[in-house]
């Protein structure tokens, strides 16, 4: 027969099943997103242009950034043509699927059938073994021997009186290929979602305020949130007494028409979520104009403790006393240089100090820098204890906003994906077939199967099979 | 003893092992083989040791919680992928009864170990920053680790199959194969004269942060430089010219070819869903959690999704005709190179172009 002309519509579909293509997209892909990664992505200008004159020189280098820009490759992995690729990538993806599935569904669908005992195809795996009993007496341990490898046997009788153990599993393995495939493309799916219906931004929050709005990283737009927050405090902890952070706290409240509906501290690994917004802790700084609260825990010498706030400037007395103490100074980082004298090394609230005069009945009393950090500056002279706890309102937090709906499909697509290459790498199907049949001495039994993955495995599982009959019977 | 004695037993351990597989190969005396073997072993075992040991300084110094393993930094994740890959050889080197792959795989711990000491990286039990305290990173690192491994010694049996197979010189898979072992070489022959300039003939009595080709390639000297350049393209050339050579050593220790493509790809075959689920998935999971992205194409991430393409690349060209055997190792071979370059290069060499990070 000669052959048919094939229409468009088929050399098409022929294109997009062929492994050849996914060879080529895969080389495409890797090749150019090679090139995104050595030019800095959204960059300024003037930063990969230095990067191409460390690369190809000072003359060439504002033709070729003028030529790679055009090409889109200063934003390279939403250009039109990688974009593109991905698409002819996805549609590769599931055309090829699409054609081999059906052939691939009926593999799985057909159930195992008994051998002809006289035309035995030629197995990967055969052993026989002979045992001086009738076939009917072996029956049980044959049966037992072969669950024991985790197979369901079927039986059908042979004409000379003995009979036929047959059995397969892990047919469904044969799906994790398309399983996997499948997931690529819920995960892309799942991306897209994101990409035009999620929200990106942004929220420095200063302790004490509330937004209802949170801004876009594009544009810097505010973007309304359908509820408000509020930051109740923020706080950093460090190692011991270095200044290198453990963690990074924030207090938050959500309010949803007018009524508290949510509170939950975040950390950096652990997120706020509400109504598909999630608040991730991404920064923090000082305000510029803080003007904010001193809170101390003021024990004193009766053993009386009040919580005191005051803002700077002003005066309390510890309780029971007629001590008075003024705050006069902070410093957010305070340090001692080597001649005693003291400053301030960071603008963030490394090291909180305050300097507080004491004074009893007017006259001065005794003067010093309370650190929050050092519980020993805390006590006084006279056994009160005065805790600096925090100076509150002049942090913000910087929470990163997200929102994404495509979120949850990338997720499953992710345990899809993992379920799928188990399946493709970890399992395989494995069929077998144990002929019982009279023989002169007693029964002759023939042991054949196939597995279309670790065959050397499922050999050596067989060999002990075998192994176990002999001794057994 | 502390952590940092067992790990530089270990350390000589290997390389003394590396020496001994390669005369092995050589001489093809069992004698040797078995000295080859024990070495190894006891290195691995005096490695395993110092892994338990820096795991517990990290918490009695307070730096760290019981759940975290000393995989965090630089230098803790080669001295874990070293681990990982010695682990592996010795699997496979029991399962297969056979040394020979040694040789090959060695010379790669080897070359991971000398680039701790050349680069002269922290080797401080650092305390983790909040964004590094996380599960999800931690099964993220360490699966990665277990996949590189997997990747490191497919790569070693593939360059061995690639030699096998090869048989003219002028034959592309030839070319390809002695210029990949020639630029090995050349890269353990530079980090040698490194670590003999710098440690034990203490040359300099300044304290220079990074080693690292200073003695060859980035000497002051320019003569030394250029030299360098010379003497590397003569021993590549040299590779080239008498690598049919290697041939016969191969041939002779009883690897087939066919048992050596086998080995590339079970090990690609294990290593590729690991490498899936940890190196791209929990790292992923970990960024969204941390930063509210789970993909955000920076070059780490990158590079990371080139290195899965080029496996999958593997995966699917042994279904085409034509594709199996000598092109598929290559593609092996070229997997290994975009996982060392995922790791070391993008730190190395894209952060140096920009002037974001290092090696610190
Ligand atoms: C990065 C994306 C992809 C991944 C992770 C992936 C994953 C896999 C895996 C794990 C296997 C099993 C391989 C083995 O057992 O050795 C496989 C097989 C296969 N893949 Fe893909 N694949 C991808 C893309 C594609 C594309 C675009 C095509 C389109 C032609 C394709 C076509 C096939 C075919 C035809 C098989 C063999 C199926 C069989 O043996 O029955 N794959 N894939």
């Amino acid at each position: 027969m000669a052959e048919k002309e094939k229409s468009f519509v088929d050399r098409l579909w022929d294109f997009f099943a062929s492994v050849k293509l996914a060879i080529v997209l895969f080389s495409l892909i890797a090749l150019t997103s090679i090139i995104g990664t050595v030019i800095e992505q959204n960059a300024s200008p003037e930063k990969n242009i230095i990067v191409l004159k460390r690369l190809v020189g000072e003359n060439l280098a504002p033709t070729v950034y003028r030529i790679l820009d055009i090409l889109g490759f200063m934003d390279m992995y939403h250009s039109w043509w990688f974009v593109t690729l991905l698409v002819l990538f996805a549609m590769n993806l599931i055309i090829c699927s699409l054609e081999r599935l059906p052939r691939i569904w009926n593999l799985i669908k057909e159930p195992v059938k008994p051998l002809n005992p006289e035309r035995i195809p030629a197995f990967p795996i055969r052993k026989e073994i002979v045992i001086r009993h009738s076939p009917e007496t072996v029956r049980e341990a044959l049966v037992q021997s072969v669950k024991q490898l985790g197979f369901k046997p079927m039986n059908s009788p042979l004409e000379d009186g003995g009979y036929q153990l047959y059995a397969q599993k892990g047919n469904w393995s044969r799906l994790g290929v398309y399983i996997t495939h499948l997931s690529i493309i819920m995960i892309m799916i799942g991306a897209v979602i994101g990409i035009f219906f999620g929200f990106n931004g942004f929220l420095n929050l200063p302790e004490g305020y509330t937004s209802d709005v949170a801004y876009s990283r594009k544009d810097s737009k505010p973007h309304p949130l359908g509820f408000s927050i509020r930051c109740d405090d923020f706080d950093v902890e460090f190692y011991g007494m270095s200044d290198m952070p453990k963690d990074y706290r924030s207090w938050l409240t959500v309010f949803k028409d007018g009524k508290e509906v949510m509170k939950k501290m975040i950390e950096v690994n652990s997120p706020l979520k509400f109504e598909g917004y999630t608040f991730y802790q991404s920064s923090y700084g000082m305000l510029s104009t803080g003007r904010g609260f001193f809170i101390f825990k003021v024990k004193g010498p009766g053993g009386k403790t009040e919580t005191i706030t005051k803002i700077m400037g002003e005066s309390f007395i510890i309780p029971g006393t007629n001590i008075k103490g003024t705050i006069k100074k902070f410093s957010p980082a305070l340090a001692i240089s080597q001649d005693g004298k003291t400053y301030t090394y960071a603008q963030m609230m490394n090291n909180p100090a305050v300097y507080i005069e004491f004074t009893e009945n007017g006259k001065p009393k005794y003067s010093g820098w309370i650190l929050k950090r050092y519980p020993q500056t805390w006590r006084l002279p006279d056994g009160s204890i005065v805790q600096f706890i925090d100076y509150w309102g002049v942090q913000y937090t910087g929470l990163q906003v997200r929102k994404d709906p495509g979120v949850w499909i990338v997720y499953l697509g992710c345990v899809v994906m993992a379920i799928g290459l188990y399946m493709a790498f970890f399992m395989s199907h494995k069929r077998i077939w144990l002929i019982a049949s009279k023989a002169k001495e007693g029964t002759l039994i023939r042991i054949l199967a196939t597995a279309n993955k670790n065959r050397a495995g499922f050999e050596r599982k067989v060999e002990t099979l075998v192994s176990n009959l002999n001794r057994e019977v | 003893m502390d952590s940092s004695t067992l790990f530089g037993i270990a350390t000589i351990g290997y390389i003394l092992a590396m020496v001994t597989y390669i005369v092995y190969i050589a001489f093809r005396n069992k004698t040797i083989g078995i000295i080859a073997s024990t070495i190894t072993i006891v290195s691995f075992i005096a490695h395993t040791g110092a892994f338990f040991m820096r795991w517990y300084e990290g918490y009695i110094m307070g730096l760290r919680s019981l759940w975290h393993p000393p995989i965090s930094n630089l230098y803790e994740s080669i001295i874990f992928f070293v681990w990982c890959l010695i682990l592996g050889y010795i699997i496979i080197e029991i399962k297969y009864t056979n040394r020979s792959f040694g040789a090959f795989v060695t010379p790669i711990a080897g070359l991971a170990l000398a680039f701790i000491e050349m680069t002269g990286m922290s080797k401080e039990i650092e305390p983790l920053v909040p964004a590094l305290q996380s599960n999800w990173l931690l099964a993220h690192v360490t699966m990665s680790f277990i996949s590189y491994a997997l990747f490191g010694l497919s790569f070693a049996t593939a360059l061995m199959y690639l030699i096998e197979k090869t048989e003219k010189k002028t034959e592309p898979a030839y070319i390809f194969w002695s210029f990949s072992l020639g630029i090995l070489i050349v890269l353990l022959i530079a980090m040698t004269m490194d670590y003999l300039e710098f440690h034990v003939a203490a040359t300099t009595s300044e304290n220079i942060k990074n080693y690292l080709f200073k003695a060859t390639f980035k000497s002051a000297n320019s003569v030394v430089a250029i030299t360098s350049w010379i003497g590397s393209f003569i021993i590549i050339g040299m590779v080239w010219a008498f690598g049919h050579h290697l041939k016969r050593l191969i041939g002779a220790l009883n690897v087939t070819p066919e048992l050596l493509d086998e080995l590339t790809y079970k090990t690609v075959a294990i290593g590729f869903p690991i490498f899936t689920l940890g190196g791209l998935i929990f790292g992923a999971i970990w960024a969204d959690q941390a930063w509210g992205v789970y993909w955000s194409w920076d070059p780490k991430e990158t590079w990371s999704l080139i290195t899965w393409f080029v496996y999958a690349f593997f995966l699917h060209a042994r279904l085409m005709r034509g594709w199996r055997g000598k092109r598929a190792a290559i593609v092996s071979v070229i997997g290994f190179v975009a996982v060392v370059f995922t790791y070391l290069g993008v730190n190395l060499l894209l952060s140096g172009l920009h002037s974001y990070g290092s090696l610190s």
